[in-house]
């Protein structure tokens, strides 16, 4: 008896070194990735913005200056002044902030709650996995801009509205995957042990089955705040997001694209470049993590 | 096959039904008071009660869902007119959009997709994947109106709107859409690409390709009657699941083109609180996906001999 448990003490010692030399070497990959070094640099750069905006920013993103009003570039103002006269440069810094915490929080709530649907569905496949595929379905045939104006017209504009919002909708597509990386180990012995120890279905689901499906969850949540990004920046450009006078990159394109064709480009040009730039960093980031992963 | 048509058809028409549920949810029992959300806080009791009744969301939740379905799509608040003529038209013009989108963005993401897969880890094939990696994550907006900025501001040499002046010809008119259409085809091009290069390389390393190379046909014979044939079917159906993306990509673009499509429609009606409209909008959104992808689902497996097969047995 104390043989057997020697032993297997011994395999699972060496189960843990082996995934943490295989989690090492995967850091070193990543780091060695010119794609996800540029991806997490940018990613950096505006995360710093987004913490240490109101300190980095030349001027005070709120401060009006009605004498200077569309002033173009000039070495006072390097992004030149809106119609309000507020400089552009401070308003681009701040502007990461409300975008930054909006869309990472929302993509936590749609992972948190998708995994543990997705575990259910899963592990107890049935009737529970037949209704839920099929909220599943519908949720997929609206796109997400659709569901978030929807959802934003019914439950009136807020940035809490907005991370729940955009948090449910991801909920199920987050489950869907989960689920299909549960139904691999479903069929696995561990499992069979873990039920013939007499463990409960709360205890298989999330302390033996989750961390051995915890790769596809990384990949699908920096998938998603690509998707979070996008959506929350497309609903403020539209208006159903962060309300004025917060600098937003989405709400500053809004509300100075109309003086776009009087010549003013820098009041929507410098926010275009920085949504762009932030967009493609955290693509490259879950491109080069998903190559590392999967392989 | 027949059988796998209907049961097709039935799982759609469940998720149909769970979907009237969902958008009847967050139309008429989410807003709460919806006479008071629709007339604000200052309107007089009396006057909410009264549109409150005139909604019909006085009624009992039930008897409000069947009125919805049966009446369907009903009466606008904000147009005070029938819904089913204003929502055709905006279709009729959304669609002129997304059928010029597709026109550009098939052939140039499956042309793109193969030479990728061809050239698969070289500089080519990288150039196209990070390209279409990048446009497909810009929101329509962003790549909209830098365009705006280069085409028009600068250039002066396309309109900024999408609408032409009325009595134009077909070639103006499609001129006026050009600006418009770039933003979708950003979006989409990379997804299709993506299908086409993934397809490819599978069937390149597939026996059959080795076969008809090693009883010495021409690589380019190779490619066009053994290769393609095969990986460009999956591809059918990510063009329809696309169709999503595209109606998503509709109501910014028609916003920022001031164009009266039916994503101007469902922006005009979310943002004066129009449900009625809403709601319709929203629902015929999520038929029109639903449709298009089970027409693709169910050609993909009658052009599929494999999946044709198996479901004879």
């Amino acid at each position: 008896m104390s043989a057997i448990a020697d032993v297997e003490i011994e395999s699972a010692g060496a189960l843990r070194a082996d995934r943490q030399v295989a989690r090492r070497e995967m850091v070193r990959e990543l780091l060695h990735s010119p794609a996800f070094l540029v991806g997490a640099f940018i990613l950096f750069v505006w995360i710093v913005c987004a913490i240490f905006g109101s300190a980095i920013a030349p001027h005070d993103p709120y401060a009006q200056n009605l004498l200077g009003i569309n002033k173009a570039p000039s070495s006072a103002h390097p992004f030149g002044t809106d119609q309000l006269g507020r400089d552009m440069l401070s308003r681009v810094i701040v502007g990461a902030r409300d975008i930054l915490t909006i869309a990472p929080l929302a993509t936590l709530l749609g992972t948190v709650l998708g995994t543990a649907i997705g575990l259910a569905m899963g592990y107890f496949r049935g009737f529970v996995d037949d209704v839920l595929g099929r909220v599943v379905e519908a949720f997929l045939a609206l796109p997400l801009i659709v569901t978030g104006v929807l959802a934003v017209a019914a439950l009136g504009r807020s940035n809490a509205g907005l991370i729940v919002v955009i948090g449910i909708v991801f909920t199920p597509l987050i489950a869907r995957t989960v689920r299909a990386a549960v139904l691999q180990e479903v069929h696995l012995d561990y499992i069979a042990a873990a039920r013939l120890r007499g463990e409960g279905p709360l205890y298989i689901m999330f302390v033996e089955i989750l961390p051995n499906v915890f790769a596809p969850i990384v990949v699908e949540f920096t998938v998603r705040l690509a998707y979070a990004i996008f959506t929350v920046l497309t609903l403020t450009f539209l208006g159903f997001g962060v309300q004025p006078p917060s600098p937003d990159w989405g709400l500053d394109i809004a509300t100075n694209y109309g003086v776009v064709t009087a010549g003013y480009w820098w009041e929507v040009l410098f926010d275009a470049l920085a949504i762009a730039s932030l967009v493609v960093a955290v693509t490259l980031v879950s491109e080069s993590i998903e190559g590392v992963l999967e392989r | 096959m027949t059988a796998f048509i209907l049961k097709r058809l039935g799982l759609a028409l469940i998720t149909l039904w769970v979907l009237s549920l969902i958008v009847f949810f967050a139309g008429q029992i989410l807003p709460g008071d919806a006479g008071r959300a629709i007339l604000g806080p200052l309107a007089a009791p009396s006057a909410v009660k009264a549109l409150n009744h005139q909604l019909g969301v006085d009624k009992p939740v039930l008897e409000q869902y069947w009125n919805w379905i049966t009446h369907f799509p009903g009466t606008s608040q904000q147009y005070q007119a029938p819904i089913g003529p204003i929502l055709t038209s905006a279709l009729g013009r959304s669609l002129k959009l997304a059928v010029f989108a597709f026109i550009i963005v098939v052939p140039l993401g499956i042309v793109g997709g193969v030479f990728a897969a061809l050239k698969a880890g070289k500089p080519l094939d990288r150039t196209i994947t990070v390209i279409g990696q990048s446009a497909l994550t810009v929101p329509e907006f962003v790549s909209g109106i830098v365009l705006i900025l280069i085409f028009s501001v600068w250039l002066g040499w396309l309109p900024v709107s999408a609408t032409a002046p009325p009595g134009s010809g077909f070639f103006t008119s499609l001129k006026y859409l050009i600006l418009p259409v770039i933003p979708l085809v950003l979006i989409l091009f990379g997804y299709i690409a993506r299908m086409a290069r993934v397809g490819t390389i599978e069937a390149l390393g597939s026996d059959y390709a080795r076969t008809a190379t090693l009883k010495g046909l021409p690589r380019g014979v190779m490619i066009r009657r053994h290769v393609l044939r095969n990986s460009l079917l999956p591809t059918i159906t990510v063009v329809a699941t696309q169709t999503g993306y595209l109606i998503g990509g509709l109501v910014v673009v028609e916003f920022l083109f001031r164009y009266q499509g039916i994503g101007l429609l469902t922006y005009n009606a979310a943002n004066q609180k129009d449900f009625p409209m809403l709601e319709a909008c929203v629902l015929t959104i999520g038929v029109i996906y639903m449709v298009v992808t089970l027409i693709a689902d169910i050609s993909f497996s009658l052009l599929n001999p494999r999946i044709r097969l198996k479901a004879a047995e």
